[in-house]
């Protein structure tokens, strides 16, 4: 069938089988492969994307059921004029990715939960991306990142 | 000094592509009339083969074709990397490791079937259609049982379930049994190294090419070592010469080891690209994953450490079965013996020490390398022991640590275990680390976390690993079949600027990033100057890729060399233009000047005279500017450092929680702090994972019980704290260029011991007399401990 949907500002179609997920559709139908596939349980959060401005894992949802959505992805997170987003920024700042595969669901979840949170303590930061893992970074710099990008002071634990 | 030279905090180039979406990973490469692979995996863990009907699933929709193990009949099976020579002196059994499985399956997951279709849909649906003619049998899962004399064998065609029986040193025995006899103390203790898988969050993919009109095979992989993989898989499996096949590995989402070695999957697609003539390809699922990729740890053992009346270590003994599973992988049987036999001195005097290490086969996925391989375990039970023993005689841990350090002056230091350690200072960490961790203060936060009802504790541990791997003379004679080198191209343009083709490859590592700091600040230019090219074969001198912490150590020194003779010869033109003697120029900032005079030159106009020789000594030098360097070590590295980790745990559930971590570590040389830093966090988290989380289990029969995000608890944000690092300890290596160590492993080393023993510490404080727990310390174990 005939999908279609706004995906980071523009109108987008492909062919979907009932059984294709959103993640592959946006994967493999429009090309956006900056979406990752972590894991087959929804566990790991690679695939998160903002559909209808809601943070969702886009490997639990069909394509079907995103006909007519709004949907943004990681290539449309930057800024109009090509730069980093705020939280984009504050990633590559304070070292918040290493092998880069969980980080665009990660910037997707921090986007988010600074819309709903603008300035989340430590632990409310550390409880948001409970349903995104990272296996480089042991999580330490992305939460100095999220609070970066909420404009809070970054604690000093390292001897930098 | 340029800025972003060597000791800049620079950030990472690469991080502007993989925060836009626009990573280049395997699983992102798609080529025109691409076939899909489905596997068939065993459900069973061992079984005969019958017979297997395909007929079916080669009439669906879309299939191509049907691959079996007869298909490979004319193909070699996966090789091992390292032979291991047992006690006796005989070479290790060694079992064919085929593409597919041949007449017997061995663990759930093999491969049984492979089908080839337009779509992966197709693919999947069509594997269901395959019948399996299947006679189970017993399978062996705990590696005790498999050495018994009346246990089921993984391989009928070998004498037993033992791959080797290692001991080392085997001439150090009968001291080391005499030792024990005039001790005035023992402590033993016997414990697990658990099993853990890698789970680098990009899961594997293979995706093979075939070019008819000139026989040329490629093959995408994620893999952390692409020369290595057209090694083994075009000389030992696929009979393809190296000018026939090209490696490419793009961008790499995390390896942590398991994407070290040569999988059936990328023999799988790269032959049946050349059979169908199309591209295959295959993306593992993360459930695939946990059945195929290599498995970590899983190790059984006995450790004793002898001390005499003043409580000096006397002596150590371990004894360890290790399980290979069902196969050898590519570097398996290396790990519990040379990447954990030698680090058994730790960071002690012990005098005399003694390693028996009992490979040994079952029905499970293959165990191989994870980060740290074979020095995690090598100082978990160190460092557990050493605990155990400063409880049982009532000393202070860090103190009997102390008191058995190796001194800072008696570097360079020749273990009994065969290695020498160039430098160190593992006082000095263990006083930054005791300072950073605010150990001072730990009673009134005890007191605190009491009144809250929660026991606290505070657990040490010392590491010491061997990096920069490896001296190739030396690796062989211990047995690898293969020489671990590093190497590097340094191509200088016209106009200045440099490209540098390395055979090291990240996976997160960020060598696009520190690589050039060291270029800039050899040559005074500036690192954006500077670009890295890694991860084809096809445009990049042979090289041994990256693990073991060897990157910088040994590509980064192979790149300086390159970058010494670029020097070299960039000054022999300099000396020419300017007429001055080649002895009297200089090279800073960028600049050629004749000493004692005001002649400069810039960098741009030598590397222009290279490519348009006018003016140019000819007679002497070739034109161009481009050198290339391999550089095989002369030693290990050996990072070491003190971790100290706070622990609550609640009297009612078990629940632990780390409040505090600290990590002082010794890498020498550090070139870029907030990597070296996001290396050791990351490392942290690993091993808190292992020492929390993580299990991989499998049940009697050998069905994986954990082969999802489901049940394999993966570290969360939630799970872990903030991690204090420090690396202002620093005691140079002597023997690479840069004096770097390595910092990729540490943190996945240090950091279970130093959670365990807080545990402990905190049971023990509070009246629970609980000598050991096994990892993972899950609310059940640490609650059912307590309430024995």
């Amino acid at each position: 069938m005939k999908i279609s949907m706004t995906v980071n500002g523009k109108t987008m179609s492909g062919e979907a089988e009932g059984r294709t997920l959103l993640s592959t559709f946006l994967r493999e139908e429009l090309g956006l492969t900056g979406t990752h596939i972590g894991c087959d349980t929804s566990q790991c959060g690679a695939c998160t994307v903002h559909v209808d401005g809601k943070q969702v894992k886009s490997c639990t949802m069909f394509a079907a059921e995103a006909d007519g959505a709004t949907v943004a992805t990681i290539e449309g997170m930057a800024n109009s004029d090509g730069t980093l987003s705020k939280v984009q920024q504050a990633f590559q700042d304070h070292h918040g990715l290493q092998c880069g595969f969980c980080t665009p669901g990660m910037v997707m979840a921090a986007t988010s939960l600074l819309e709903e949170n603008p300035k989340p303590t430590e632990a409310e930061i550390r409880h948001h991306l409970e349903g995104n893992i990272c296996r480089c970074t042991g999580y330490h710099n992305i939460v100095k990142a999220v609070l970066a990008a909420s404009g809070q002071e970054v604690p000093a634990v390292a001897a930098e | 000094m340029p800025k972003d030279g060597i000791g800049a905090s620079t950030k990472r180039r690469e991080d502007l592509r993989f925060l836009t979406g626009k990573g280049r990973y395997t699983d992102d490469i798609n080529l025109n009339g691409q076939l899909y692979v489905h596997f068939l995996r065993s459900d069973v863990a061992h079984a005969t083969i019958n017979g297997i009907d395909t007929s079916a699933a080669e009439g669906m929709p879309g299939v191509v074709r049907v691959f079996t193990a007869k298909d490979f009949e004319a193909v070699g099976g996966l090789p091992c990397g390292w032979q291991v020579t047992d006690k006796h002196g005989q070479p290790m059994q060694e079992p064919k490791h085929p593409i597919l499985a041949e007449g017997k399956i061995r663990h759930v997951g093999e491969i049984v079937a492979a089908v080839v279709a337009d779509s992966l849909e197709q693919a999947r649906d069509a594997a269901e259609a395959i019948e399996l003619d299947l006679t189970e049998l017993p399978a062996v899962i705990d590696m005790k049982k498999a050495v018994a004399d009346d246990s089921v064998k993984v391989h009928d065609d070998l004498t037993s379930n033992l791959c080797y029986d290692w001991g080392f040193v085997e001439e150090n025995k009968a001291a080391v049994d005499e030792a024990f006899e005039k001790a005035a103390h023992v402590t033993t203790l016997e414990l697990v190294n658990n099993r853990l898988v890698a789970n680098p969050m990009e899961p594997r993919v293979a995706v093979g090419d075939y070019a008819a009109h000139n026989d040329e095979s490629t093959l995408y992989t994620t893999s952390q070592n692409p020369h290595v993989i057209r090694l083994l898989m075009g000389a030992f499996v696929l009979g393809i010469p190296e000018h026939k096949l090209r490696v490419v590995a793009p961008d790499v989402g995390g390896g942590f080891g398991t994407k070290i070695f040569h999988y059936a999957e990328e023999a799988f697609c790269t032959f049946a690209a050349k059979q169908l003539k199309r591209p295959v390809k295959w993306t593992s699922t993360r459930s695939e994953a946990f059945m195929s990729d290599a498995h970590g740890r899983d190790h059984v053992t006995k450790i004793q450490l002898a001390l005499d009346a003043d409580n000096n270590f006397t002596a150590l003994r371990t004894d360890t079965y290790a399980n290979m599973g069902a196969y050898l992988s590519t570097f398996a049987p290396s790990v519990p013996t040379w990447l954990h036999g030698t680090l058994m001195a730790g960071n002690y005097r012990t005098p005399l020490i003694y390693v028996n290490v009992k490979a040994v086969f079952t029905n499970t996925v293959p165990v191989d390398a994870y980060r740290g391989a074979g020095r995690p375990e090598a100082t978990y039970q160190l460092e557990r022991c050493i605990d155990k023993a400063a409880r049982e005689l009532k000393v202070d841990p860090a103190e009997l640590r102390r008191q058995n350090f190796i001194k800072p002056d008696q570097f360079p230091y020749a273990t009994p275990v065969a290695v020498e350690y160039d430098t160190g200072n593992y006082h000095a960490t263990l006083d930054k680390a005791l300072e950073l961790a605010d150990v001072a203060g730990f009673d009134a936060r005890a007191a605190e976390s009491k009144a809250r009802g929660k026991f606290r504790g505070l657990g040490i541990s010392n590491y010491i690993e061997a990096c920069g791997i490896a001296p190739s003379n030396l690796v062989g004679q211990l047995g690898a079949r293969a020489g671990l080198y590093e190497s590097a191209t340094v191509r200088v343009n016209a106009t200045g600027g440099i490209v540098v083709m390395t055979g090291s490859h990240s996976h997160g590592q960020g060598h696009e990033t520190t690589f050039p700091q060291v270029i800039a600040d050899m040559i005074g230019i500036d690192a954006s100057q500077v670009e890295i090219v890694h991860g084809d074969t096809a445009n990049t001198p042979m090289g041994m890729g990256t693990y073991g912490s060897r990157s910088l150590a040994v590509g980064g020194s192979a790149m300086f060399r390159a970058t010494e003779k670029i020097i070299a010869k960039s000054k022999k033109i300099a000396a020419h233009i300017m007429e001055a003697s080649e002895s009297d120029i200089e090279l800073k900032d960028g600049q050629f000047t004749v000493a004692g005079t005001d002649k400069s030159l810039a960098w741009g106009d030598v590397t222009l005279a290279a490519y348009v020789p006018h003016n140019y000594p000819l007679d002497q030098i070739e034109p161009g500017l481009e050198e290339t360097a391999f550089y095989d070590p002369a030693n290990f590295t050996y990072p070491s450092g003190t971790y100290i980790c706070e622990v609550e745990v609640d009297e009612g559930t078990g629940k632990v929680e780390v409040q505090r971590f600290t990590a002082a570590d010794d890498f020498g040389n550090v070139v870029n702090p907030m990597i070296v830093e996001g290396q050791v966090h990351g490392g942290v988290g690993q091993g808190i994972g292992q020492a929390l989380l993580e299990n991989c289990a499998y049940d009697a029969d050998g069905q994986l019980l954990s082969a999802s995000y489901m049940d394999y608890a993966m570290p969360r944000a939630s799970d872990l704290p903030m991690i204090t690092v420090d690396h202002s300890c620093q005691t140079p290596c002597t023997h690479n260029p840069l004096g770097v160590k390595g910092c990729g492993e540490a943190g996945a080393i240090g950091s279970p011991p130093a959670l365990v023993n807080a545990v402990l510490d905190a049971l023990n404080r509070n009246g629970h007399d609980v000598a050991h727990i096994d990892m993972p310390l899950s609310p059940s174990r640490v609650w059912s401990a307590m309430n024995k």
